[in-house]
């Protein structure tokens, strides 16, 4: 197979790279919704795709000086170089159809996703960086949850995330949250589950634990579509399932109400 | 094989059999016991000063999870007058592996809310093993909130492995049930301080686990997870275990330095099971100064500095 073309991981159709592309990622057959990195879900979100980046300077540090088959120092190192990024995160500044907005984007190619202390700072200075300036905020969550190798120190950041988001709620800030797959554990049971509104992208993994540990725990196969998008919104745990092709629309229409914006 | 590699019920066979020669002691008529009880006391503390320099974490973890370990109901028998349990969330039904209630702590009416293991194999099945289900959660946030309405301090008390990974506790929003506790725990008017007797299991402990102090007895431990969640996980090998509790940094002593919990309370020697009333009497020494000294404080200043306190925890590197 050439470059140019790919097979979808859902339908196993084969497809034309630039196909998918110009579908946002998201295969035109099946409608399966491919993950998306962080600067690409910004530049999807942002008029015209401009934004800026806040806080590129908090880097990761190795308090545990953890070391499982590699050291998690190493880890960083190489996570760093392969996907460009700083962190698991990015924290971007821009306008959504005119509306100054902060957006907080997740990235799993960079350690699954997970949530440390860096990631818990950034999330943290979003919030206040929104409380201080009185503007919206919407965090894309894309993750497996706290990171271990960073142990408590990644636990406490749920508390920590949490109460920011708590300061919004007494300054009437909207923050709406975006659950892709996957979002589980910590960051689920953190601020993914704590916006105004809580909305997904179809047939995305969430939950609070994984798939896998519970099947161990009740010994039992889980039913067809357990913690997916749609299982969620019929537990009554989302506002809405939102295809990526209308999350923007989507989103100005609630950043309009919330914001009490008609025209 | 070396004293590193026994796992914590051989190394504390000794203290087991001298334990057993205290309580019959106890009950017997001799007239000489008093003075026998306290030389054998000097010989558990003997013994433990050869066991204590040489324990890892995971017999850490042990004794954190040791069937005797005084659990919740225990500490609440013994420092809590009159206490009165409160049962349910109102939405969905009661989680026996949240106890919840209200009693006067040094006289002072408080709420009282602890993760509870059982005893006994029949307990321990209707306890779900100390793992809550979102109804726990909100439970302890109903009773966290009429403290705030009536301006009583809150006292928790954490020892869970986790929150309960299951389906119907996905269903019914586990990870909201946290999430939201982790929220308005953190607006409370009210003292909150928060004692880890046991086990500090991830999130399940966390959604009642944080405050204006967290203070840590000397044999439990506060982690992200457990050392055989993580060995499974990044080692994909449960032996892994050992090297999995090493890397974690989990201790009471580790979570000092991180400059998460504010005290480290002292077990007696063997562990709190071995003496459950010097266990109470050292938890009653920590908690209530520390309880009052957030009682001294205006709810602006409270809910300020217990922001800070939080806000500040993670390592990282600004450059
Ligand atoms: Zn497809």
């Amino acid at each position: 197979m050439s470059n140019l073309w790919t097979r979808c991981n859902n339908c196993r159709r084969i497809l034309y790279k630039q196909d998918i592309f110009e579908n946002k990622n998201v295969c035109p057959e099946c409608n399966f919704h491919f993950r998306l990195s962080a600067p690409e879900r910004l530049e999807m979100l942002y008029d015209e795709g401009r934004y800026e980046v806040f806080d590129e300077n908090i880097y990761p540090l190795d308090p545990l000086h953890f070391v499982d088959s590699k050291k998690y120092d190493d880890r960083l190192k190489e996570n760093i170089k392969k996907t460009s990024l700083v962190e698991a995160c990015i924290n971007a500044v821009g306008k959504i159809d005119g509306i100054e907005v902060i957006i907080v984007a997740m990235d799993f190619r960079f350690m699954g996703g997970s949530m440390g202390s860096v990631v818990g700072e950034k999330v943290t200075r979003a919030l206040e960086k929104a409380l201080q300036e009185r503007k919206p905020i919407i965090i894309i969550s894309c993750t497996g949850g706290a990171r271990m190798q960073e142990g408590v120190l990644s636990l406490m950041q749920m508390a920590k995330t949490s109460a920011a988001i708590g300061k919004l709620q007494d300054a009437g800030i909207p923050y709406i949250s975006v659950l892709t797959d996957p979002t589980t554990g910590g960051v689920t049971a953190s601020y993914a589950m704590l916006g105004d509104i809580n909305i997904a992208e179809p047939n995305a993994l969430i939950g609070f634990a994984g798939p896998r540990v519970i099947e161990q725990t009740i010994k039992e196969k889980l039913p067809k579509g357990f913690q997916r998008s749609e299982f969620l919104l019929k537990h009554g745990l989302l506002d809405d399932v939102v295809e990526r092709k209308n999350l923007r629309s989507y989103l100005i229409r609630a950043l309009r109400l919330f914001l009490n914006r008609f025209s | 094989m070396d004293l590193e590699e026994k796992d914590f019920y051989q190394l504390e066979k000794n203290i087991v059999k001298i334990t057993e020669e205290i309580e019959i002691l106890q009950e017997s008529e001799d007239p000489e016991r008093k003075e026998k009880i306290s030389s054998l006391k000097e010989e558990i503390k003997q013994e433990w000063n050869k066991i204590a320099p040489q324990l890892t974490p995971l017999h850490i973890v042990q004794i954190a999870r040791h069937p005797k370990r005084p659990y919740t109901l225990d500490y609440i028998e013994n420092l809590i007058d009159d206490f009165m349990e409160v049962h349910g969330d109102r939405r969905y039904g009661d989680d026996p592996a949240i106890v919840a209630g209200f009693g006067f702590y040094h006289g002072q009416t408080a709420a009282i809310i602890g993760h509870q293991k059982g005893r006994t194999t029949r307990e321990r099945i209707a306890r779900n093993f100390g793992q809550s289900n979102p109804e726990g959660y909100r439970k302890a946030l109903r009773v966290m909130k009429l403290a705030e309405k009536f301006n009583f301090p809150i006292i928790t008390l954490i020892d869970t492995p986790g929150a309960y990974p299951g389906i119907e506790a996905e269903e019914r929003g586990q990870a909201e049930a946290i999430a939201y506790n982790l929220k308005e725990i953190s607006r409370l008017n009210v003292p909150m301080v928060v004692v880890v007797i046991g086990e500090g299991g991830s999130g399940g402990a966390l959604g009642i686990g944080f405050g204006d102090a967290i203070l840590m007895l000397e044999n439990s431990f506060y982690s992200v997870i457990s050392p055989e969640g993580c060995a499974a996980i990044l080692w994909k090998d449960q032996k892994a275990v050992r090297q999995s509790a090493e890397n974690l940094k989990f201790l009471a002593k580790d979570l000092l330095g991180f400059g998460i919990i504010d005290k480290i309370i002292p077990e007696p020697p063997g562990g709190a099971h071995v003496d459950y009333l010097q266990t109470f009497k050292n938890v009653d020494k920590y908690l209530y100064p520390t309880l009052k000294q957030s009682m001294e404080k205006t709810p602006e200043e409270r809910k300020k500095q217990r922001y800070e306190k939080i806000r500040k925890i993670g390592i990282i590197d600004e450059r």
